[in-house]
């Protein structure tokens, strides 16, 4: 049995969301190999050799490869998938735009978001906004899984040291090609690995008035985020999306402000550690999750927080 | 061009699952169904596309049971021209979806896909990806803006870090976020004529197509529940306790 991890980098660095999945692969157990696909991405490559737990490092640094775009990468995952018993990347939308692609040319089925390995071909993946969890047992030959981060532990991205290996393989298939990001200024803040976060609902009535919230998030080393119903009115960018079809977290304090708590919203922070809610509405949803509850009118209550902190 | 919109019948977004007691699944029966909301945002970028003059003709199609019916009648009477249902009662995972899609794709000489990013039920957000692959298509998913000039279209992306700007070739096979657009309201008139427009009934047997499932649903359970918290009275006594009980800040 072999893993093969499927590294989301920028040529420089991995992804933490990377060091989740391969905390999945050592719980399902054998040889743990990675795939780093780029160009220039020698440094990303050096930097997945330190994670510990990892047999060897695949490099295939190719213009081809540049910025990791679904066509050309999934034509090289698919290559040297016969290697390997199974393929992980994490949940993340790099991982959920290649694997599924890589998945259906070598005819397998994709096992997305698990959240618990309970042997080599059996998963536990949440469904319907994670109000239910399905436990789910693969018949394929080669597993195509992607790994919900938050609930696997990071793997030591220090201390390793895998062999670096080039391969080849993949096509330029000439489909696509990257044009160029757009990044957010959240705070600097990661949305999905800070330990504190702050979000906005409806409630909040505007963009503007979420300055508030990066006020309190900048005192607390916190991001920000938001529910969709303030993404659907335009009041901050999509990335900034907590919830079922936004970023799934789990930070040790979770607060929500002006956010009724909509089931898809609940799917995205309800395991976070500590729950606070401020809404005006007590009969909101989100109190039946709130470990704390300030029931108050958010124009007041935020800047008093504001000022208490 | 013709285009092909994808869509779902699922349960409506507003209901909680249930899931049932023998842990066998989740509780369908009796529940309020609707069209996947992010289905819903590609059909209406269909639509707006045709009204741009870049696209002729909108077929929508669904792969389920009878009652998908209802929710290609929705998309009809959204104002797409005519729908095809692939009947079956059995449920399909993505990869097999994926492989009826690309056949009727294939059959109707479509030179454009577009799906929702992700369905709200299985989650899975596979399908738009895996049928790319099956045509050998460009693949553009999380969509929230979509320019298509000839033989190229140019497409924002909603990504983890921001927005990603991309250029694919035509054909492609393209999913909708949530900011793509604001699917319009159905008015009763358009729901009345959507009761005239076409509808195709292929049976998925006559495809000849291998749909077997590759994954067997062993158990499904209800998640933990969060213990019940307390009412604060006072911003003072939620910082009181966020430092001195929870110990979080």
């Amino acid at each position: 049995m072999a893993n093969l991890v499927i590294v989301e980098h920028d040529n420089n660095e991995v992804a933490a969301a990377t060091l989740h999945a391969v905390t999945a692969a050592a719980q399902i157990g054998g040889d743990i190999d990675l795939l780093v696909a780029g160009e220039n991405c020698g440094a990303a490559a050096a930097a997945a050799a330190k994670i510990v737990g990892v047999r060897a490092v695949k490099v295939a640094d190719d213009a081809k490869f540049a910025h990791g775009l679904a066509e050309n990468l999934a034509t090289l995952i698919v290559d040297i998938a016969g290697d390997y018993s199974h393929l992980l990347a994490s949940a993340t939308t790099f991982g959920k735009n290649v694997m599924p692609r890589a998945a259906a040319l070598l005819d397998v089925a994709q096992i997305s978001d698990i959240v618990e390995v309970k042997s080599d071909d059996t998963f536990v993946r949440p469904i319907y906004a994670g109000n239910a969890l399905a436990t789910v047992q693969s018949s394929d030959r080669i597993k195509a899984i992607t790994v919900r981060t938050i609930k696997f532990e990071p793997a030591a991205a220090e201390g390793g040291s895998a062999s670096v290996e080039s391969v080849s393989g993949g096509s330029d298939t000439g489909l696509s090609s990257w044009v160029s990001q757009a990044l957010s200024d959240n705070d600097q803040v990661d949305l999905t690995s800070a330990k504190i976060v702050i979000s906005g609902g409806r409630g909040m009535q505007s963009g503007d008035n979420f300055e508030m919230l990066h006020k309190i998030a900048a005192k607390l080393g916190a991001a920000v985020g938001a529910s969709r119903a303030a993404v659907d009115s335009g009041f901050v960018p999509n990335e900034l999306q907590v919830g079922q079809t936004g970023k799934v977290i789990a930070p040790d304090l979770y607060i929500a402000v002006g956010i009724s708590g909509a089931i898809q919203h609940l799917a995205g922070m309800k395991e976070s550690k500590v729950i606070v809610a401020i809404n005006n509405d007590s009969e909101a949803p989100i109190f039946q999750v709130a470990d704390y509850g300030l029931v108050a009118d958010l124009f007041e209550a935020v800047p008093e927080l504001d000022a208490a902190l | 061009m013709k285009v092909l919109v994808c869509v779902k019948r699922v349960l409506d977004p507003q209901v909680k699952a249930r899931v049932k007691a023998d842990g066998s699944g989740v509780d369908l029966a009796n529940v309020k169904m609707t069209m996947n909301p992010f289905c819903e945002n590609a059909l209406e970028e269909a639509l707006r596309m045709r009204e741009a003059g870049v696209v002729e003709e909108i077929i929508v199609a669904a792969v389920g049971g009878g009652k998908t019916e209802e929710t290609l009648r929705h998309g009809l009477a959204m104002g797409a021209d005519r729908a095809i249902h692939v009947v079956t009662e059995d449920s399909l995972e993505p990869l097999a979806i994926a492989k009826v899609l690309k056949r009727v794709a294939e059959q109707q000489d479509v030179g454009l896909v577009l799906t929702g990013k992700q369905a709200i039920d299985g989650d899975s957000n596979q399908t738009g990806q895996m049928l790319s692959a099956l045509l050998g298509w460009s693949q553009a998913t999380y969509c929230s803006k979509i320019q298509i000039e000839g033989e190229q279209a140019t497409i924002v992306r909603e990504v983890d870090a921001g927005l990603e700007t991309i250029q694919v070739k035509m054909p492609a096979v393209m999913s909708a976020d949530l900011r793509l657009n604001e699917p319009r309201y159905v008015k009763l008139p358009d729901v009345m004529k959507a009761k005239r427009k076409p509808m195709e009934k292929i049976e998925l047997d006559s495809l000849g197509i291998d749909t077997a499932n590759r994954l067997t649903t062993l158990q499904v359970d209800e998640p933990e529940g969060r213990a019940a918290g307390i009412i604060v009275n006072s911003v003072a006594e939620l910082v009181e306790k966020l430092r001195n009980e929870a110990k979080v800040i």
